[in-house]
C-alpha cells in the first residue's frame, strides 16, 4: 500500500528530476514553443515543495491536491493548469484515503488523464503530454517500472508527430522533428514514481 | 450613483500592457462606461509574461457586484488557467463565466452591453457575436 509519504516522495522526485532537467525541458520547448517550459516547472515545482512542507497534508489525496493547486497557481504557463488538474483530478478521487493500492492510484491518474484531456482539448497523437501519460497510465497494471519505460517511448514517439495543440501547432509541419516538452516533463513525472517506491526522494 | 448591479468584465492576457490596454480602449469605445467594472489580470504576479491564477481571481473578486462576472481571455495557459478555476468550484465568484470571444472585440462589445445594464447571458451573447464580424 501507498501512504502520504510515498506521495510527498513521489512529488519531491519528480521536483528535483524537473531541477535537473529543466534546460533541457526549455530547449525542446525553444524548438516548438515559448521556451519557457523548464523555468515555469522548476518554479511550480519549487511552490510545491514549500508548500507540503509547510502544510504537511496527512493522506495521499491531500498531497495530490495541494500539488495540483499550487502548480495551477504558480507555473504561469499552460502546464500549470494541465499538470494541475491532472493532480487535483487524481487527489480528488483517492479521496480522504490515508493508504491507497497501485490499482486505486492507476484509476486516479486514469481520471486525472480524462480530466487534461478535457481541459485542453487534446487527444492522443496530438503530440502532447499526453502521448506520455495515457501510454504510462496503461501500463501502470504491469508496475511503476512499466509505466516508466512506457512513458519514456510514448515521450520520444512525439518526435515525428505534427503538433495540433498549443503554441506548438501554429509551426504546423515545422514542429515535426522535435521531441515535445510536455510528454518530457510528463516522462520525468511517472519516472519519479519508480524512485519514490525505491524509497528515495532522489534530492 | 444608481443602485443597479452591473456584469463584471475581467480581461486576462499573457501581458498585462495587453490587459491594461484592452480594458482602456473597451472603456474609450464604450463611451466612458465609468459604471461597468472592469478588471484587467495580464501577465505574472512577478510581472513577466504569462497567466496568474491569483491575479485572475483577485480581478474576478473585484468586479463582482452580484451580477455575474464575464472572462474574456487571449491564448493558451490563459484559456487553460480560467478554464481550471472554474472547475475547481470556489475560486472565482458565483456566475463567473469564460467567454468564447476574440479578445480585442469581444472585450469592446463586452463592456458596451454592460454598460446597458445587461444580464451576464446578454453580455457573454454579444462578446461572442463579435466571431461573426468577417473583416475581409
Amino acid at each position: 500500500m501507498l501512504d502520504a509519504d510515498f506521495f510527498r516522495r513521489w512529488i519531491t522526485a519528480t521536483a528535483a528530476s524537473v531541477d535537473r532537467e529543466a534546460q533541457r525541458l526549455t530547449a525542446l520547448d525553444s524548438a516548438i514553443g515559448d521556451a519557457d517550459h523548464g523555468s515555469n516547472l522548476q518554479r511550480g515545482f519549487a511552490a510545491v515543495l514549500a508548500t507540503l512542507e509547510k502544510e504537511a497534508p496527512q493522506s495521499p489525496g491531500a498531497v495530490l491536491s495541494l500539488a495540483g493547486r499550487q502548480l495551477i497557481s504558480t507555473v504561469g504557463g499552460a502546464s500549470g493548469p494541465l499538470y494541475g488538474t491532472l493532480l487535483r483530478r487524481a487527489g480528488k478521487v483517492l479521496g480522504d484515503a490515508p493508504e491507497v493500492s497501485e490499482a486505486q492510484l492507476a484509476e486516479a491518474l486514469r481520471a486525472g488523464v480524462d480530466g487534461v484531456m478535457a481541459l485542453g482539448g487534446a487527444a492522443p497523437g496530438d503530440k502532447t503530454m499526453l502521448d506520455a501519460l495515457i501510454p504510462a497510465v496503461d501500463a501502470l497494471g504491469e508496475g511503476f517500472d512499466a509505466a516508466r519505460r512506457a512513458a519514456e517511448s510514448g515521450a520520444v514517439e512525439t518526435t515525428p508527430m505534427q503538433a495540433r495543440k498549443g503554441r506548438a501547432s501554429y509551426l504546423g509541419e515545422r514542429s515535426i522533428g522535435h521531441q515535445d516538452p510536455g510528454a518530457t516533463s510528463s516522462s520525468l513525472l511517472i519516472a519519479a514514481l519508480v524512485t519514490a517506491a525505491e524509497g528515495g526522494s532522489d534530492e | 450613483m444608481s443602485d443597479e448591479r452591473y456584469v463584471g468584465i475581467v480581461l486576462v492576457s499573457h501581458s498585462a500592457e495587453v490587459a491594461e490596454s484592452v480594458a482602456g480602449l473597451a472603456k474609450a469605445l464604450a463611451g466612458g462606461a465609468t459604471t461597468v467594472p472592469v478588471a484587467a489580470a495580464g501577465g505574472t504576479e512577478g510581472g513577466d509574461f504569462g497567466t496568474s491564477a491569483e491575479l485572475i481571481s483577485a480581478a474576478a473578486a473585484a468586479v463582482d457586484q452580484g451580477a455575474g462576472v464575464a472572462v474574456l481571455t487571449d491564448l493558451g495557459s490563459a484559456v487553460l488557467t480560467v478554464k481550471a478555476l472554474l472547475a475547481e468550484g470556489d475560486e472565482l465568484p458565483a456566475d463567473t463565466r469564460l467567454v468564447d470571444a476574440p479578445f480585442v472585440e469581444g472585450a469592446v462589445a463586452a463592456v458596451v452591453t454592460a454598460a446597458t445594464g445587461a444580464d451576464l447571458d446578454a453580455v457573454v451573447a454579444a462578446a461572442g457575436e463579435a466571431y461573426a464580424y468577417r473583416k475581409a
